[in-house]
């Protein structure tokens, strides 16, 4: 089953390769990874998806816990939550009725066209991945460039919290 | 800032280095020096609190680091110097890491200026020892170095132990700030549990006194835990019988009439068969090790399990566990007891009976069985012996192989921290250093090192420390011109094609301990053998090597074969 597992951990150098170093040494699955400074700039909250059976996501944080670095841990599919994933896609628009196009598709899918040339746009969108999916999915009758995806970031909706 | 003002009061990093280990009461440091670590055997050099053994590779410096903290309650500390002194330093960390062995290791790093860029003697310290550590840092800054080192000496030592490195650039230990070394240390980050929860010591009481078929299965973390005396307290209350694991030999005492042996692939049938057919597990201190379990599918099919471990990842990895208590062994322990005197249902004596009959009649298979009219030294008889001699009162440490295991089978441990070996990782070469570390904790004690030819020669070397220290070692080497367990294999599983396993052109070790200035003796009669072992331990002052000429062909029995179960074994 996937997980996405939320983990706050000192804002320090080797933390990242210490939490990417534990999923490769034990052979567990890593589908994303995002990880950036929070408020707090001494530390960094880092989001996981993994997938893995219940005993071996049970190992997964319970290792994860177990390095010196992580402060705290959520698995946000243990709670209702919000995920989030950003991507930036380019797609070849030489034609007017291809603009027109893709510039739809764009704002059906509440998309920004943030980059435009006389051959190209550049595409923000959010969303969860299967959003992200169908766009790409909707945009590929046009030649897509380049995309970049951001990886997932995830939230627990209501009272839930993932704080010190 | 008071670094830039030549305050009277700024000292080095390296006499920093110094002034915290005397703080955190380090009476001793294995290592060797080099070049990035002059600054501080500078500084060692001048003061005397610290003593520095100096050893003659640096796997012997951690190794003995290793054998000093097993042996007694203190971790051990190692000194190294960049790239090859860190690379060479490896096998002994990540030894200590399988084991749990607390232990800080140094080692010097080229100056921070020069970091990344393919500097002489320059290698990624932190990077190479991140899987093998319990944790790791840079100092890049002077200002850092003192709470470094205190938070280095309390990771090692709290939770679970285990090994942290302290990589100190050069410049570093040139650097200068005021001195100030943390009383404490706070950690937001890590936070190791103490006591098990109450709700979890009730349900496991409830559960452990139901048990029919009970057994107890106790490893290294009773030892580390130093929770020895409350286990024998709480398996007596009890009655119940007991084996412990090649690391928690000692925690309970060998010749007490409820301890079953060693289990695990070559422990006692008895104690396998116990495990296989309980149907409630006590497991403490113990992580389920494949050489402990055999067959994960058929491991103790009917048994309801407790398990009791200070780091909560070792619970429900290999096993699944019915009754997790995460928390210290003593302390947990301590409130077992407790609740048990609380408790109004009390172990049923006749099922009791009835079980204690059962092993009794696997006891009587006398697993340990071997040929003692044989012309040939028995290796079992030569273990079997020093024990004798030694009131099994020794501190032994053995190297890895078929000695190890005889070793463990035939010296009987009645008291914790007196067998040191290298159980997790099996490293060839730790028993002659690790000995060393054992002597230095306890100079008057009488350390043997049981090792095997081929083990003994990975770390040979460190003869000429023994020799510069004088440490009174007693290695009793068991000879059999092959790489005994890898032999073992090769007979029971490759059809006796003995690819490698065959030790040509062995040194003469009589010639060679004589060489590094000590005694050296070869025996190949087992006529000779307790007079050989008592000549040796007569020897207070010397070390003693005994080159034991023994029966090339025997085996290790009994075994549990590798994907076979617990009770599936082959006797002799």
């Amino acid at each position: 089953m996937r997980h996405i597992i939320s983990v706050l951990l000192e804002n320090e150098s080797g933390a990242l390769s210490r939490v990417a170093g534990l999923f490769s040494a034990r052979g567990y699955n890593i589908e994303s990874l995002t990880v950036a400074p929070t408020d707090d700039p001494s530390l960094s909250r880092m989001t996981i998806v993994t997938s893995g059976s219940d005993e071996i996501v049970e190992q997964i944080t319970k290792q994860l816990n177990k390095l010196v670095d992580v402060i705290k841990l959520l698995d946000m599919t243990a709670h209702p939550h919000i995920e989030r994933e950003m991507a930036l896609i380019k797609v070849r628009v030489g034609e007017a009725a291809d603009r027109e196009e893709v510039k739809r598709l764009t704002d059906i899918f509440r998309g920004r066209i943030i980059d435009v040339t006389q051959q190209t746009y550049v595409i923000e969108i959010t969303g969860e991945g299967s959003k992200l999916d169908a766009f790409l999915e909707a945009v590929s009758p046009f030649p897509v460039l380049e995309v970049v995806r951001s990886g997932v970031m995830g939230i627990a909706r209501g009272d839930v919290a993932l704080q010190l | 800032m008071s670094e830039t003002s030549s305050s009277s009061t700024a000292i080095t990093g390296a006499e920093i280095f110094c002034r915290s280990l005397q703080a955190e009461g380090v009476d001793v440091v294995f290592g060797y020096p080099g070049g990035a670590v002059l600054h501080i055997y500078d500084a060692l050099y001048r003061q005397d609190k610290v003593s520095h053994v100096l050893v003659r590779h640096e796997q012997g410096a951690v190794h003995a680091a290793e054998g000093y903290a097993k042996s007694s309650d203190k971790p051990g500390v190692a000194l190294v110097t960049s790239g090859p002194g860190a690379t060479n330093a490896i096998t002994g960390i990540a030894d200590a890491y399988m084991d749990s062995v607390p232990l800080v290791v140094f080692t010097g790093q080229v100056p921070t200026s020069l970091i990344g860029n393919d500097a002489f003697q320059e290698v990624d310290t932190v990077g190479i020892t991140r899987p093998c550590v319990k944790h790791n840092f840079l100092v890049k800054d002077v200002k850092d170095l003192a709470t470094t080192i205190k938070k280095a000496f309390y990771v090692a030592t709290t939770g679970r132990p285990g090994p942290v490195v302290v990589d100190i650039p050069k410049d570093v230990t040139a650097a200068s700030c005021e001195f100030e070394y943390p009383e404490s240390i706070h950690m937001r980050s890590y936070n190791p549990t103490f006591g098990g929860y109450t709700g979890q010591i009730d349900k496991a009481v409830d559960l452990i006194l139901s048990a029919k078929q009970p057994m107890i299965y106790t490893g290294g973390g009773v030892i580390l835990g130093r929770g020895s005396e409350a286990l024998t307290e709480f398996t007596r209350k009890l009655g119940y019988p007991i084996t412990n694991t090649l690391m928690g030999l000692g925690g309970y005492p060998a010749s007490d009439k409820q301890f079953l042996g060693m289990l695990g692939m070559h422990g006692t049938y008895e104690a396998n068969m116990a495990m296989h057919h309980a149907d409630v597990l006590i497991a403490i201190g113990a992580r389920f090790d494949d050489r402990v379990t055999g067959n994960i599918e058929k491991f103790c099919p009917h048994a309801k399990i407790v398990h009791v471990d200070v780091d909560p990842s070792s619970i429900s990895k290999n096993v699944k566990v019915d009754v997790p208590i995460v928390g210290e062994v003593e302390p947990v322990l301590r409130a077992l007891i407790k609740a048990l005197d609380a408790a109004k249902a009390k172990p049923d004596p006749e099922a009791l009976d009835a079980w204690w009959k059962q092993i009794g009649e696997w006891q009587s298979q006398d697993c340990l069985k071997y040929d003692r009219d044989s012309e040939l030294i028995k290796p079992q008889y030569v273990v079997q012996k020093f024990w004798e001699l030694t009131q099994g009162d020794a501190f032994v440490t053995s190297d890895v192989g078929q000695h190890q295991m005889w070793a463990a089978q035939f010296y009987g441990f009645d008291k914790p921290n007196r067998w040191i070996n290298s159980g997790g990782l099996g490293t060839m070469g730790v028993g002659l250093p690790f000995a060393m570390g054992v002597q230095f904790a306890h100079p008057d004690a009488t350390v043997g090192c049981i090792t095997g030819e081929a083990s003994i020669q990975m770390c040979i070397q460190e003869l000429s420390t023994c020799y510069q220290y004088q440490l009174p070692i007693k290695i009793l080497n068991l000879n059999n011109r092959y790489l005994g367990m890898v032999r073992q294999w090769q007979e029971f599983f490759y059809q006796g094609r003995y690819a490698m396993s065959y030790m040509d052109a062995l040194p003469d070790f009589v010639k060679l301990a004589e060489a590094y200035g000590h005694v050296g003796m070869r025996i190949d009669k087992p006529g000779d053998v307790e007079g050989a072992i008592k000549e040796a331990l007569a020897q207070k002052e010397r070390l003693v090597f005994l080159d034991f000429i023994t029966d090339q062909s025997e085996n290790v029995y009994p075994m549990i074969p590798a994907g076979a179960g617990q009770n599936e074994m082959i006797l002799v």
